[in-house]
């Protein structure tokens, strides 16, 4: 048994904000209360800490199978891990795709071997993620995804989206869209603007991702399907969520750390900057940060893309998108909204649990009776991030030598602590 | 104080004082080109790698013979080669040409910001010989010595550039350059090549879409090259560009009478330039190379030979 004392729990779920003890037993929560005491228990002295319930991920790449060079399942999720996430939810580009059970299996298996935290495998939408014929996603579901999606892609045709969502419908599986029309996309590489202009970097039109976001959007209207927006970077994209939200539809989105703390301008000859979707204009992070406030955005979600420095270390048009983001998360959430008085910290705590809870269509709450993950973290802490001393295999990220305020203390996943600063 | 070049990346980030001082020492470099014998010992014993990752004829020719006059040896990487076919890095490439010891590496590259990304990684001189979309900085600044040698100065200027801006890396270091002098830039051509971000590159940049309210009062005039793949992509067909938007002798009269007219090169007469003003008068275009060789003198023997920086004495009137 852990007896976590002297914190202050945060459980968005019944809004309760107080000094409360929490005590564990084996994989679940079996007490919370003020001033609890058990004589067998390990005490885990939270004074000056926060409790909340573990947070989710609903956006990671951990590599594995097949591009072990830049992640593996077991080094990925201890990174995880040290960001304070107790569950992340992987995406289906790997080599071979997840599209199909044994993949899946595969996955879990392995997971289930290694992991640090709960993995939440995530199925392709099409075989192979080519956008042609559906995959086999109700014997993924069998073997263990929360969800589809082709990402890296959108998912190719209105018509197989169509599919797709009144097929994952049947199935109460949400559809993750990576949003992006590929047309205007065009071998862009960095948001299109006046830095792109000035750097003479092909650019990529907001509207390339907004008239994808549109078309889902319309698509979830006719299939009443659940459609959740990957890493929204748009104002356009936002507007269309909101409005079928205001209509009742089951779409939901989440925005990534580094979209709500870099911008466009920021952007240099370096691949570190170079994400998908690329960094947004001044305009769109302002009104990411508006959704986030306003309850628009439903989740934070990494996007921790890890790749290996040498296929990092080129030319910027020849690097491959995406950063890491596991570790940084809170800090950046805590940094850039939190302490800018953006929203509050319970807001925050939302978007790392609840809010991706509700788009799994799953509980988290701390509760008897609920599993036994928790995030434990400070919010004044100072640190400084180092990439070198990261737990991914990887180290590509703007934001190595940043100094923060606010870090994961304690990572509890079924009872287990497997991760203590 | 002039500050010393390290690199030569872009136009962007020189001063007035820095591209002054590079012009002057241009000077000597054009007189010298009409010796009969034009080999000099300046940088005997130096080596200049030209790393050309993308095809190029001119430029790799007048950065190769610069260095020859000034005595110096050249290693010479092309597009073509093996290594790069082999699918080498870009950083390994360099790595491998900076351990046979140069003194310093020109580079054109398809890649915007190929030539900052190797000066962060190499520690000899760069000289950006065009990057991508980018820039083309000895470019501008050989337009920059023509400019000066015909109007006398290179102030306060009304300039026109037709064309494909979007994607021209000589637009836009012309564009840095000629800025700083308080020169008035006017861009011109089918509208999706020049979109309204250009106008935020410099101060005094405007957008036209008429040929002949771009000309109106024009004293420089750039026409671009219309590359052949841009044509194709979104298809813009050669004629309606031509209807538009070519330099005829006509629409050359909408200008101010001692308008100079430039062209970068390579030309495609009768698609942006009619051969009537490509020939005429007006036209610097071979200027423009011998001036480039100048350029290309000076720089070289500022960033390898380490000339000294002090500003050379003002011409006595």
């Amino acid at each position: 048994m852990l007896l976590i004392k002297n914190a202050r729990l945060l459980d968005p779920a019944s809004g309760t904000d107080a000094a409360l003890d929490v005590l564990l037993d084996g994989e679940l929560i079996s007490q919370v209360g003020a001033n609890l005491s058990a004589s067998n228990a390990e005490i885990f002295d939270a004074k000056g800490l926060i409790v909340a319930p573990g947070f989710i991920d609903l956006h990671c790449h951990l590599r594995e199978p097949g591009q072990e060079l830049s992640e593996t399942i077991e080094t990925g999720t201890r990174a995880a891990a040290h960001g304070g996430f107790t569950a992340v939810c992987c995406m289906p580009n790997t080599q071979p795709v997840n599209d199909s059970a044994s993949v899946t299996r595969g996955i879990v298996e392995r997971a289930a071997a290694v992991s640090a935290v709960r993995v939440w495998p995530i199925g392709a939408a099409s075989v192979g993620s080519k956008g042609e014929a559906l995959a086999e996603i109700a014997a993924m579901k069998d073997a263990g995804i929360v969800a589809v999606s082709d990402d890296g892609k959108p998912v190719a045709t209105a018509r197989l989206m169509r599919q797709v969502m009144d097929y994952c419908r049947s199935l109460d599986l949400p559809v993750i869209d990576h949003c992006e029309d590929p047309s205007l996309f065009a071998g862009g590489v960095m948001r299109e603007g006046p830095r792109s202009m000035r750097l003479g970097l092909q650019g990529i039109p907001a509207q390339s991702e907004s008239i994808c976001a549109g078309r889902d959007v319309e698509l979830a209207a006719l299939t009443q399907a659940r459609l959740h927006i990957a890493h929204m970077s748009t104002t356009g994209a936002l507007d269309y969520v909101r409005a079928a939200k205001k209509l009742g539809l089951r779409v939901t989105c989440e925005v990534t750390p580094h979209h709500f703390t870099l911008i466009d301008e920021d952007v240099r000859y370096d691949s570190m900057y170079k994400m998908n979707p690329p960094l947004a204009s001044r305009e769109d992070r302002a009104a990411l940060i508006a959704g986030l406030a306003d309850g628009s955005v439903d989740a934070i979600a990494t996007d921790h893309a890890p790749h290996h420095p040498a296929s990092k270390d080129v030319e910027f048009d020849r690097a491959p998108f995406g950063i890491t983001g596991f570790e940084t998360a809170l800090a950046l959430a805590l940094s850039e909204l939190v302490h800018t008085k953006k929203i509050s910290l319970m807001r925050m705590v939302e978007l790392f649990t609840t809010g991706p809870a509700r788009v799994l269509g799953i509980d988290r709450k701390i509760a008897a009776g609920q599993p036994a993950d928790l995030t434990i973290f400070s919010a004044d802490l100072a640190w400084t991030f180092r990439a070198a001393d990261s737990a991914s295999k990887s180290r590509n990220t703007p934001f190595n030598g940043r100094s923060f305020r606010g870090a994961p203390v304690a990572t509890i996943v079924a009872g287990r602590v497997v991760y203590r600063r | 104080m002039l500050q010393r070049l390290q690199h030569l990346l872009g136009t962007e980030d020189l001063t007035r004082e820095q591209i002054a001082f590079i012009l002057d020492q241009a000077r000597p470099f054009q007189e010298f080109h009409r010796h009969p014998l034009k080999k000099l010992a300046t940088l005997r014993g130096k080596t200049v790698a030209l790393a050309f990752f993308e095809s190029s004829t001119r430029t790799r020719i007048s950065f190769a013979t610069a260095a020859a006059r000034l005595g110096a040896d050249t290693m010479n990487l092309q597009a073509e080669s093996s290594s790069l076919k082999k699918g080498e890095s870009l950083l390994d490439t360099v790595r491998t040409l900076e351990a046979m010891r140069p003194d310093g590496i020109v580079i054109r590259h398809t890649s915007s910001g190929a030539p900052e990304f190797v000066a962060q990684r190499l520690n000899i001189p760069v000289v950006n010989a065009g990057d991508g979309t980018h820039e083309h900085p000895t470019q501008a600044l050989l337009d920059a010595l023509t400019i000066r040698d015909r109007k006398g100065k290179l102030d306060d200027w009304n300039l026109t550039i037709l064309g494909d801006i979007l994607h021209s890396r000589v637009a836009r270091s012309n564009i840095h350059l000629l800025s700083k002098f308080g020169v008035r830039t006017t861009l011109c051509g089918p509208a999706m090549w020049v979109p309204r971000e250009l106008e935020t590159l410099a101060p005094n940049v405007r957008r036209v879409f008429r040929i002949d309210e771009a000309l109106n009062e024009a004293d420089i005039i750039m026409v671009l090259r219309v590359q052949s793949e841009r044509i194709h992509e979104p298809a813009l067909a050669p004629e309606e560009y031509i209807l538009q938007y070519q330099l005829t002798p006509e629409r050359l009269r909408l200008a101010r009478p001692d308008a100079l007219v430039l062209h970068p090169g390579p030309m495609i007469r009768g698609l942006e330039i009619d051969p009537a003003v490509a020939d005429g008068p007006q036209s610097c275009v071979l200027e423009q190379v011998t001036n480039g060789l100048a350029i290309r003198m000076a720089l070289l023997y500022h960033l390898v030979g380490g000339s000294p920086v002090e500003a050379p004495e003002p011409a006595k009137e």
